[in-house]
C-alpha cells in the first residue's frame, strides 16, 4: 500500500522542477488529445511550443500576452498565499480598462505626457474599487469573496458592452459597439519598433521585480506568507485579518485594473466588449505555475503565452479548435496540483502486517 | 488470572521514529492494567493498534487465546474492542443519541436507543440526555457520551487512553467508580496515563513504556509514586525548592471583564477580575473549556477589550493589539505550538520574527533585517538549549518539547514586564518541561510577572506563588499556593465553590 | 417558539403576488411566467442539491459551474446522436460524477488545495465542453418526455404541476431523496459527521475518503443534470459557455439556503425567478427602479414580519415602506430607457445582495456550515 507522508522540508530542486514536471505531462496529455482530434501530436506540440519562439514576431507577441498574464498573476499571487481567493480579476481587468480608457476618451484630442500616467492611475483605482467591493463585504458581513468577486465579472463585463454602446460609443462609428480608437497620446509607446510590444511589458517586469521582494524581504510580504501558513499565528503576532484582506485584494484588483488599461490603450487601441479574452482567469494558472513567487510567475507568464500563440498558429495550419487551448490551460492546472503533492508529501511504499 | 488480551512483540515505526519496539504484555479479564509513560513513549501508538487504527509493521496481538488482527475500529468493536479517546472523537454540532449511534456498529432504532442511553447512564452513574448537543456538553459530560457509547456495546476491553487529563479530581473519583464496577464486571480495562498517584489508586497491574519499548512491568501500589517516575523517566528526579516569593507593584490589572462567547461554543467569560505584581508567578487552574482560550486570547490581545478594562503598570491596553502590547511589555505564549505561537511551514528565524519583530527591532522602515532577525533565533535557541539542525529548520520538524522551549524562550529573552502562558508544558518531555518551569521562575526572580494558565495542577503547584480557578467563565479570588489542598481546588474546579468564592478572599500578601 | 422560517415564507409570498401583479400589468400569462420560472430554476436546484451533499460530507468543491457545463454538452451531443434525451440523461450525470471524481482523487488522495483544483475542473471543463461542442453548435435537440394526461388540463393548477419535462420532477424527487437521506438514515448521519469532524469520524473506524469521493462523484452526478436540464430542455439548445455563472449562483444557493435541502429549492426559485423576470423586463422595456422597489418591498415585509414575530414596534420599519412607495411613484413617473445590459446584471447582483444577507449573522452561519468544510484532510498510521 502508498502512503502519503509530509516532508519537513521540501529539497528546493524540487520544488523548481514541480512546474517543469507538470508542463511535460501537460505535453504528453495535450498530445493524446491532438491525436484524439485526428492530428498529428508531436507536429501539434512543435507548432504550440517551439514555432513561436523561432519567429521573431512571434516572440514579441509572447511579450504582448505575457505581460497583463505576469501583472495579474503577482498580485493574485499574494492573496492565495494569504488564503484570499480573488476569483474576479477578469472583472478588474475590464474595469480598470473602463477607467483608464474613459480618462483617455476624455482628453481625446488633448497631446501630453500626463495623460498616460493618468490613465494608469484610473485604471489602477477602477480595479482597485471594484475589489474592495468583495473585500468590504467579505470583512462587514463574511460574504465568501468568492462568489462576489466571480459574480462582479459578469457584471463588469455587461457594464462595458453597456458603456460602448451607449456613452462611450464613437460618435462615427455608424452605432458598432465600440469606443473611438485612442488618440496617439492616450496609446502605450512600443518599445520593439515594428511589434506591438509595448511599455506595459517593462513595467510588468518591474512590478514582478519589486513583488518579489516585497514577498521575502518586506513586512508586508512575511504578514502574507505567515496569514497562509498559520492563520491564528498571524493573528497572534498582530496581523489584522481584515487589512489583509483589504490590501490581497486591493493589491490584485489594481494590478489587473492596470493591464486591463494596458490591454486597452496596447494591443487594442479602444475600448471594444471584446477586450476581456479571460486574462483573468489564465492568470490563476500562470499564479500556482510560477508557485505563487513573482519571479516564478514571470516564467509562468511567458510558457502560458506560448500557448496562447502557438494556440493561435495551431488554429491556422491544423484547424485545431481554440477551445483545444483552454482545455490544454486547464490540464496544466490539474497536473500541477497534482505534481505539487510530491513537493509537500513523499510517497513511501508500506506492508500490511501478515 | 487467564489473559483476555495479548500483546507479543509488537513493533511499528515511523519515518525517523521507533514507536514501537517488541512489546510484550498481557491483560486479564477484570484487570485494570495501566499503561505507564512520558509523552513519546509509544503509549497511543501502541493503543491506536489495538483498536484498529494502525496496522503494526510486526507482532501478533491474541483476544481469548485467538489471533486477532482488526482491520479497523468497527473490526475491534465486533471483537468486543471498545476505546475511550483523550481528544474526544465526538461531534459537536451533532447530539448525543447521534454520537453514540456513530460509535455502533449496528445502532438499534431512535426510540430503543434513547432508552438504552438512558439505562446504561443510570447504571453506572452517569447521567445523560440524550437529545443535547455536543458542543453544549462540558468536557466531563462529554467523556461520558465516549463511555457511554463503548458501555452499550458490552465491551470485553475496554481502553481509556488519558481519561484524567480534564477532569477535576471529583469527576475523577466518579469515572474511577464506574471502571471498578466494570472490572467486577469482568471488563479488562487497559489505563492509559502518565498519572502516578492515580495509577496508584486504581491499578492492578503497571506495562511502563519508555522510548518506545517496555522497560519494567509493576504492581503499583507496592512501588511509590517517586518509584514509578523514575522508571518512566529512566532518572532520578529533583524537584526544584520551593521559592520565597516578595510581591512588588502591581503590573497588569484586569478589571471586571464580561465578554459573550465569540463561536457557537464558546465559553462566556463572567466578570473576571485579576491583578498581577512583579516578580510574581500568578496561577490560573481549571478544565479545558472553562474560559481560558478566551482569557488568554484577552490578555494577549488578539481579541480586543475596552481599553480601560486592562491595564499595564498604568497604561490602558484593552483596546491595543498583540503588537503594541508587546512594544509595552506584554508579552504571551499560547497554548497550540504549531499553528498558533508558531507556524509550522516556516523557519525558526522567521518564527522568530513572529513575536521579536517590535521589541527586538528586527525590521527598519518594513524591511527585514536578515541577519538581525537570524541573530536572535539562533540566541533563543542556544539560550535554551532548543535541539534542532539549524535555525532554517522548519517548525514543524522539531519535536514538542523543543518547539516548547524554543516558543517560550522567544518571549522570556525579549524582558518581558508580564509573560501570559497557556499549558506551557502540555504534551513535553519531562526534561524540557523541567527546562521551561525553571526558566519561569527565574523569569519571576528578575521581576518579571508571570501568569500561567495550566490545567495541570502539579504544575501550578509547583511554580506559582499565588492561583486563582478558572470555572466557566469565571475567576475565583487569588489564593497563597498552599493554602489550599488539592481537594479543595478540585471542588473550585468543579464549580461546587461558585456560590462561596474561597475562604479568604482578600489577597494573602506576605 | 420562534419559526424563523415565518420571514422567509412571508418574503416569498410577497413575491410570488408581486410576480402576478407585474404579469396581469403587462399582459402576460401569470400561468406561463410561473411555469417559465419552474423550468429556470431546474438546472439550478438539481446542482444546488448535489453541492449540498458535498459540502455537508466537509467538502468544498467550486467546479459546479465546470461540471454542469459538461453535463450541458455530454447530454446534448448523446441526445442528438442517439436521438433519445434519457440517454442524454444519463450521459450527463456520468461525465458531471467523472470529471468530479478528477477533482475527488486531487483533492481527497492526492491532498491538493480544493478552492485551487474547484478552479481548475471549472477552467478545464469550460474549455472541454467548448471543444466536444464545435459541432453541435445550433443543432435542435430531441425533443424532451413531458408528464402530459387529462390532468394538465386542469386550468392554471394542471398546466402548473403537471405537464412539464421529466428534469423538474426529478429535481423534486431528489430534493425528497437527499432531505431523507439525510435527516432520516444512518448513512446521512455518517455523512454529516465526516463533514463535522473528519478526525473523530476517522477515529470511529468511518473511510472518510471513500464517503467524501461518493458524495463528490453524487454532486457532480447532479451538476450534470443541471447542464442537461439547461442544454436540453430550458433552452434547448447549444452555446458556448451557456452555463454563465449557474455552476457559481448555485454554490451562492447552497449558502442561502443554510446548508439544509429544503431552502436550496427555495432559493433555486427565487434565482429563478430573477432570472425569468429580468427578461421579461427587458422585453417589457421597465425601468430597473422598479426591481428596486421591488427589492425594497421584500426587504420592507422582512423586517416587519421579524419585528412583529419579536414582538418589537413596527413603526421603525416604516421607513423601508416609505422608501418603497418613494421608489415606485417614482418608477411611475420617471421612465428613462434603460440598456439591457443593466437588467442582464441583476441576477448577478442579487447573488451578491443575497450572500451578503445570509452571511450577516456570522454565529448562526458558522453554526449552519459543516465544521470541517473546506479542510484538509490527512490520513497518518
Amino acid at each position: 500500500m502508498l502512503m502519503l507522508e509530509p516532508r519537513t522540508a521540501p529539497p528546493a530542486a524540487l520544488q523548481a522542477a514541480v512546474p517543469v514536471l507538470a508542463v511535460a505531462l501537460t505535453m504528453i496529455a495535450g498530445g493524446v488529445l491532438f491525436a484524439a482530434l485526428g492530428k498529428n501530436p508531436v507536429e501539434a506540440i512543435r507548432i504550440i511550443f517551439v514555432d513561436p519562439l523561432l519567429d521573431p514576431f512571434s516572440r514579441s507577441e509572447l511579450l504582448v500576452k505575457a505581460a497583463p498574464l505576469a501583472l495579474i498573476a503577482v498580485g493574485l499571487s499574494f492573496g492565495f498565499r494569504a488564503g484570499v481567493w480573488n476569483i474576479g480579476a477578469e472583472g478588474q481587468f475590464v474595469i480598470g480598462a473602463i477607467a483608464g480608457g474613459a480618462v483617455g476618451l476624455a482628453f481625446w484630442d488633448v497631446p501630453g505626457l500626463w495623460l498616460l500616467p493618468l490613465m494608469a492611475l484610473a485604471g489602477m483605482l477602477g480595479g482597485f474599487l471594484w475589489a474592495m467591493i468583495p473585500a468590504l463585504l467579505k470583512i462587514r458581513f463574511g460574504a465568501n469573496e468568492i462568489l462576489v468577486s466571480l459574480m462582479l465579472v459578469y457584471v463588469a463585463q455587461l457594464w462595458l458592452s453597456a458603456l460602448v454602446s451607449g456613452p462611450l460609443r464613437d460618435p462615427a462609428g455608424f452605432n458598432f459597439p465600440e469606443s473611438r480608437m485612442f488618440h496617439d497620446s492616450a496609446t502605450l509607446p512600443i518599445i520593439l519598433g515594428g511589434t506591438r510590444a509595448h511599455v506595459g511589458v517593462l513595467v510588468a517586469l518591474g512590478i514582478a521585480v519589486a513583488a518579489y521582494v516585497a514577498l521575502h524581504r518586506h513586512v508586508f510580504g512575511y504578514r502574507v506568507r505567515l496569514m497562509g501558513a498559520a492563520p491564528r499565528a498571524a493573528r497572534f503576532a498582530g496581523v489584522s485579518t481584515n487589512v489583509m484582506i483589504a490590501a490581497c485584494l486591493g493589491l490584485s484588483g489594481a494590478l489587473a485594473g492596470l493591464a486591463g488599461m494596458f490591454e486597452a490603450a496596447g494591443p487594442v487601441g479602444q475600448l471594444v466588449p471584446s477586450l476581456p479574452v479571460g486574462y483573468g482567469f489564465t492568470a490563476i494558472i500562470v499564479a500556482f505555475l510560477g508557485r505563487l513567487d513573482p519571479l516564478g510567475i514571470v516564467l509562468a507568464s511567458l510558457v502560458m503565452a506560448l500557448t496562447y500563440i502557438g494556440g493561435e498558429t495551431a488554429q491556422f495550419t491544423l484547424q485545431i479548435p481554440a477551445a483545444a487551448i483552454s482545455v490544454f490551460q486547464g490540464m496544466l492546472l490539474f497536473f500541477l496540483l497534482a505534481t505539487e503533492v510530491l513537493s509537500r508529501y513523499r510517497l513511501r511504499r508500506i506492508r500490511r502486517a501478515a | 488470572m487467564s489473559a483476555l488480551l495479548s500483546i507479543r512483540g509488537l513493533t511499528k515505526s515511523y519515518p525517523g521514529v521507533l514507536a514501537n519496539s517488541d512489546i510484550h504484555f498481557e491483560v486479564g479479564t477484570g484487570e485494570i492494567h495501566a499503561l505507564l509513560g512520558e509523552n513519546g513513549a509509544g503509549k497511543s501508538t501502541l493503543v491506536k493498534a489495538i483498536y484498529g487504527l494502525v496496522t503494526p509493521d510486526k507482532g501478533e496481538m491474541y483476544v481469548d487465546g485467538n489471533l486477532y488482527e482488526p482491520r479497523g475500529p468497527q473490526a475491534a468493536r465486533a471483537a468486543g474492542v471498545s476505546m475511550v479517546f483523550q481528544h474526544f472523537s465526538l461531534f459537536e454540532a451533532l447530539n448525543v443519541a447521534e454520537n453514540i449511534a456513530l460509535g455502533m456498529s449496528d445502532p438499534p432504532g431512535r426510540a430503543e436507543l434513547w432508552q438504552r442511553i438512558r439505562d446504561v447512564a443510570n447504571a453506572y452513574g452517569l447521567p445523560l440526555d440524550p437529545g443535547r448537543l455536543v458542543g453544549d456538553l462540558s468536557v466531563g459530560e462529554r467523556q461520558r457520551v465516549e463511555i457511554v457509547r463503548c458501555l452499550l456495546q458490552s465491551p470485553r476491553i475496554l481502553i481509556m487512553d488519558e481519561p484524567t487529563s480534564v477532569l477535576t479530581p471529583q469527576e475523577v473519583d466518579t469515572l474511577f467508580r464506574t471502571l471498578r464496577q466494570l472490572a467486577s464486571e469482568g471488563v479488562a480495562i487497559l489505563y492509559i496515563s502518565h498519572k502516578l498517584e492515580e495509577i496508584r489508586a486504581l491499578c492492578d497491574r503497571a506495562t511502563i513504556l519508555r522510548s518506545g519499548r517496555v522497560v519494567a512491568e509493576c504492581r503499583p501500589a507496592e512501588k511509590t509514586a517517586r518509584q514509578l517516575a523514575e522508571m518512566m523517566i529512566g532518572l532520578e528526579l529533583t524537584r526544584p525548592l520551593p521559592r520565597l516569593f516578595t510581591p512588588g507593584l502591581p503590573l497588569l490589572r484586569l478589571r471586571g471583564l464580561t465578554l459573550p462567547a465569540a463561536t457557537p461554543f464558546g465559553t462566556t467569560l463572567n466578570n473576571v477580575s485579576l491583578e498581577l505584581r512583579a516578580g510574581e508567578v500568578l496561577g490560573i487552574a481549571g478544565v479545558a473549556g472553562n474560559g481560558q482560550e478566551e482569557l488568554m486570547r484577552v490578555l494577549s490581545g488578539e481579541t480586543r477589550v475596552d481599553a480601560e478594562k486592562l491595564v499595564l503598570e498604568s497604561r490602558q491596553i484593552g483596546a491595543m493589539g498583540p503588537n503594541q502590547r508587546r512594544q509595552y511589555g506584554l508579552l504571551s505564549a499560547p497554548e497550540e505550538r504549531l499553528g498558533h505561537a508558531a507556524a509550522g511551514d516556516m523557519s525558526l528565524i522567521e518564527n522568530g520574527f513572529l513575536t521579536g519583530n517590535r521589541r527586538q527591532r528586527l525590521a527598519y522602515r518594513g524591511f527585514i533585517k536578515t541577519a538581525t532577525t537570524a541573530n536572535f533565533a539562533r540566541a533563543v535557541i542556544r539560550r535554551f538549549d532548543v535541539r534542532t539542525p539549524s535555525a532554517e529548520t522548519k517548525a514543524r520538524a522539531l519535536s514538542g518539547g523543543n518547539l516548547q522551549k524554543f516558543v517560550i524562550g522567544r518571549e522570556i529573552l525579549q524582558r518581558p514586564k508580564v509573560l501570559v502562558v497557556n499549558q506551557p508544558t502540555w504534551g513535553v518531555d519531562a526534561h524540557a518541561a523541567a527546562t521551561i518551569r525553571t526558566a519561569l521562575r527565574d523569569l519571576a526572580a528578575e521581576g518579571t510577572g508571570v501568569l500561567v494558565i495550566s490545567q495541570d495542577l502539579d504544575e501550578l503547584m509547583e511554580i506559582s506563588d499565588t492561583f486563582s480557578v478558572l470555572e466557566a467563565g469565571r475567576l475565583s479570588a487569588p489564593q497563597r499556593t498552599g493554602s489550599l489542598t488539592i481537594d479543595e481546588i478540585g471542588l473550585m474546579m468543579g464549580g461546587s465553590m461558585r456560590d462561596h468564592p474561597g475562604k479568604d478572599a482578600t489577597r494573602a500578601d506576605a | 417558539m420562534r419559526r424563523p422560517e415565518l420571514p422567509l415564507l412571508a418574503v416569498t409570498l410577497t413575491a410570488v403576488l408581486a410576480l402576478i401583479v407585474f404579469a396581469i400589468a403587462n399582459g402576460l400569462n401569470p400561468v406561463l411566467l410561473t411555469v417559465s420560472i419552474m423550468i429556470a430554476a431546474t438546472p439550478l436546484m438539481l446542482a444546488a442539491l448535489g453541492e449540498l451533499v458535498v459540502e455537508k460530507s466537509g467538502v468544498l468543491n467550486l467546479g459546479v459551474e465546470g461540471m454542469m457545463i459538461i453535463g450541458a454538452i455530454a447530454g446534448f451531443a448523446v441526445a442528438v446522436e442517439t436521438g433519445s434525451p434519457m440517454l442524454g440523461v444519463v450521459a450527463a450525470a456520468l461525465a458531471g460524477a467523472a470529471l468530479a471524481l478528477v477533482f475527488g482523487v486531487l483533492t481527497q488522495m492526492l491532498l491538493s488545495n480544493q478552492v485551487a483544483t474547484g478552479l481548475a475542473l471549472t477552467l478545464f471543463g469550460l474549455g472541454l465542453a467548448a471543444l466536444i461542442g464545435q459541432p453541435y453548435a445550433g443543432i435542435k435537440p430531441p425533443a424532451f418526455p413531458r408528464l402530459d394526461f387529462f390532468l394538465s388540463d386542469i386550468p392554471v393548477i394542471g398546466r402548473v404541476l403537471f405537464g412539464h419535462d421529466l428534469m423538474l420532477y426529478l429535481a423534486f424527487a431528489l430534493l425528497a431523496a437527499v432531505w431523507l437521506f439525510l435527516s432520516r438514515t444512518r448513512a446521512g448521519l455518517i455523512l454529516r459527521a465526516v463533514g463535522e469532524s473528519h478526525d473523530a469520524a476517522h477515529a470511529l473506524g468511518y473511510n472518510v475518503i471513500g464517503i467524501r469521493l461518493a458524495a463528490i462523484a453524487f454532486g457532480g452526478a447532479c451538476a450534470g443534470l443541471g447542464g442537461a436540464a439547461l442544454s436540453l430542455v430550458r433552452v434547448p439548445q447549444w452555446t458556448e459557455g451557456m452555463t454563465a455563472g449557474a455552476g457559481w449562483i448555485a454554490l451562492a444557493i447552497v449558502v442561502f439556503a443554510t446548508w439544509k435541502p429544503g431552502r436550496v429549492a427555495l432559493g433555486a426559485y427565487l434565482f429563478g425567478g430573477v432570472t425569468i423576470l429580468q427578461l421579461n423586463f427587458q422585453a417589457a422595456r421597465i425601468t430597473p427602479l422598479w426591481l428596486l422597489a421591488l427589492a425594497l418591498l421584500l426587504l420592507a415585509v422582512n423586517a416587519s414580519v421579524r419585528r412583529w414575530q419579536q414582538g418589537r414596534p413596527v413603526a421603525p420599519v416604516l421607513g423601508w415602506w416609505a422608501a418603497t412607495a418613494a421608489t415606485a411613484a417614482l418608477a411611475v413617473v420617471w421612465a428613462p430607457s434603460i440598456q439591457s445590459q443593466y437588467l442582464s446584471m441583476t441576477p448577478y447582483i442579487c447573488t451578491i445582495l443575497v450572500l451578503v444577507v445570509m452571511s450577516g449573522n456570522r454565529l448562526r452561519a458558522s453554526l449552519a456550515a459543516p465544521a470541517s468544510l473546506g479542510r484538509v484532510f490527512h490520513r497518518t498510521g
